[in-house]
């Protein structure tokens, strides 16, 4: 074959270049092209160091942070963004109120992927009986309006952070379940599969080698837009009172401690928390549409 | 060529659906000498594909073994339980596919799937090890050693056919089944992709059934012709005593019906007709309502498959 007439120099350099490449370094070189993409990565980075970094730099006790001198001031040199009816620093409130977003978004996005992957994966691996239980089970929690099914959640076991991660997560679960079915009983078909069946590979194997990577990339890509939803579900249960309960700086619970100042003019005390929401839910969205065209197996050469 | 690798005695093969029972093999018996290459022809839907499928036990379900009995080493391939038959599978009788784009897992690397085949069935070798013997596999099938880490989406498709061989050799498989392997690849890569199977069978001796319809490659690779119509077997012997002189109307239809770049358009003869339906076989001789030279009795009786002169065999009445 012709390949032997390549020069050994000529090889070892090929084989240096090629060695440091890998599927995820693809991928990632990919999405670090996307200008779509970068923004999102650049907005959830500042949201992270924010969450990360307020409770380190600054204490904050939001149960004596009130000085009701300075109620609703405008932003000024002392206070950026303000103060709220309480006279407490909206920029203050807002960065640490950063952390419970992300909180609820991670944790209630884990649940749902772990225990929505797993019953999709053997809804759609064991199929027949056990698929048809799992699903069924599904689309009965599908059928419940989702933020009814949230409520109902939290009103069951009571308001709170803990509370509106568990409900929001319930409302993951058939999403992910759905997803991860559907990518196994695709994969399950393709000609590798049958491949690695035809040279004895295990049917363990199959699942966890074979196709459990393969489905990956939907479900990372679905996992990063959930967790923009999961804010919003969040800041929508806060709002409601829902969720995290004052006073401490949930985004939802300050838009809705406060709304009722907009009538006096005070406008610094609702948009930077609807700002912060709406920027963290565009920031995933932003990622997430990046992550599904540098994953797409179509890209993968 | 000693004791067969494979006898095959009266396979069928059912497809039980809503309206019928499709029958997509239909009484076969055949064997295959080791160090052989048998090849299967026919044409699309003639059962060849489900024969091969059925010798690894591999049919999707609803498909069936009917009836019949495989006999492979002399033993029984139909009595296996699931673990020995995935055992069988990959060490013992291995599967090169038609779309070699497809057939390749694109998140691993072609040292994984060697390892991963080699060590699936020899758990004792170590991964170093594997690897090593992984990367004598290739260099053999003609890819540098270096590509051993490539992702499949690196590699054309003559390269990945190669790799899929590696798997069937990997194992030394007693058995190759090799169901359309050339059918995607174009006719530079063809040829050489036979030329290394045909360079590789006869250094490790290899057993190859080579399921096609391409006529060229088994005159290429075969030592002996198994010809299938609608599921049965009509014609089986020698490659060149077959193309030469075929005797069941149907190989000679076949064989009339390859374009050849020497003839001009109005000699390439196309058969009339279309295989018939599986649901509803036609009585007699199921080649008879496109036979030109059918008489009364095959319309009525149905042909048995028996030798007609030694290692010929036909299905036909007329001899």
């Amino acid at each position: 074959m012709s390949e032997t007439t390549f020069s050994p120099v000529d090889t070892s350099v090929d084989w240096a270049v090629r060695k440091h490449r890998s599927l995820w370094g693809d991928a990632w070189r990919r999405l670090t092209s996307l200008n779509t993409a970068r923004a999102g990565m650049v907005i959830i980075s500042v949201l992270l160091v924010g969450a990360l970094l307020a409770p380190v730099v600054h204490h904050y006790d939001p149960k004596t942070d009130s000085s009701l001198r300075d109620r609703l001031k405008p932003p000024s040199g002392e206070h950026i963004l303000g103060t709220d009816n309480l006279g407490r620093d909206v920029l203050v409130r807002l960065i640490h109120g950063a952390r419970y977003s992300l909180l609820v978004g991670i944790i209630s996005v884990g649940i749902g992927l772990l225990i929505g992957g797993i019953l999709g994966l053997l809804a759609g691996f064991v199929g027949r009986g056990l698929d048809n239980l799992i699903m069924r089970i599904m689309d009965i929690i599908l059928a419940f309006p989702a933020m009814l099914l949230a409520i109902a959640i939290v009103a069951v076991r009571g308001p709170g952070l803990n509370n509106t991660m568990v409900a929001v997560g319930v409302v993951f679960v058939p999403i992910f379940a759905r997803l991860a079915r559907s990518m196994v009983l695709s994969i399950r078909e393709q000609d590798y599969i049958t491949a690695a069946t035809c040279v004895g590979v295990s049917r363990f194997r199959i699942l966890f080698r074979h196709i459990l990577p393969n489905t990956l990339s939907p479900i990372i890509v679905q996992s990063t837009l959930g967790l923009g939803s999961a804010i919003l579900w969040a800041a929508g249960l806060g709002f409601l009172g829902l969720g995290q309960q004052p006073p401490k700086p949930e985004w939802g619970a300050m838009l809705s401690d406060s709304y009722k100042f907009l009538a006096k003019g005070a406008w610094w005390v609702i948009v930077p928390p609807g700002a912060a929401i709406m920027l963290a839910v565009l920031g995933f969205n932003l990622l997430g549409d990046g992550l599904r065209d540098a994953l797409d197996p179509r890209m993968q050469t | 060529m000693s004791e067969p690798v494979v006898e095959i005695r009266h396979l069928n093969v059912d497809y039980p659906t809503r309206i019928g029972v499709v029958r997509a093999v239909d009484d076969v018996s055949l064997t295959i000498e080791r160090g052989e290459v048998l090849g299967l022809v026919g044409e699309s839907g003639c059962g060849k594909s489900t024969l091969g499928m059925a010798l690894l036990r591999l049919l999707r379900p609803p498909g069936r073994i009917a009836g019949g009995q495989v006999f492979f080493n002399g033993r029984n391939l139909l009595e296996l339980g699931e673990e020995e038959k995935r055992l069988l599978r990959g060490e013992r009788i291995s599967m090169v596919f038609q779309d070699p784009m497809t057939c390749l897992n694109p998140l691993q690397r072609v040292s994984d799937h060697l390892v991963e085949t080699i060590r699936t069935h020899r758990p004792e070798v170590s991964k170093k090890e594997a690897r090593a013997q992984a990367a004598e596999l290739i260099d053999r099938l003609g890819i540098m050693t270096e590509r051993l880490d490539d992702y499949p989406h690196q590699l054309s498709g003559g390269m990945r056919q190669r790799v899929m061989i590696g798997l069937a050799l990997a194992l030394n498989a007693d058995l190759i089944i090799a169901d359309e392997p050339t059918t995607s690849l174009d006719v530079i890569v063809e040829a050489q992709f036979l030329e290394l199977l045909r360079e590789l069978q006869q250094q490790f001796n290899l057993t190859i059934l080579l399921i096609t319809h391409n006529i060229g490659v088994v005159a290429e690779l075969a030592d002996r012709v198994a010809v299938m119509y609608a599921a049965k077997l009509v014609e089986l012997g020698d490659v060149y005593p077959l193309f030469d002189a075929p005797l069941h109307p149907y190989t000679r239809g076949l064989l009339r019906s390859v374009p050849n770049i020497r003839l001009t358009d109005d000699d390439l003869e196309i058969m009339s007709g279309v295989p018939p339906d599986l649901y509803n076989p036609p009585p007699g001789c199921r080649f008879h309502p496109r036979c030109a030279q059918v008489m009364d009795r095959c319309r009525l009786e149905e042909p048995p498959f028996r030798e007609v002169q030694p290692g010929r065999s036909v299905a036909c009445w007329l001899y």
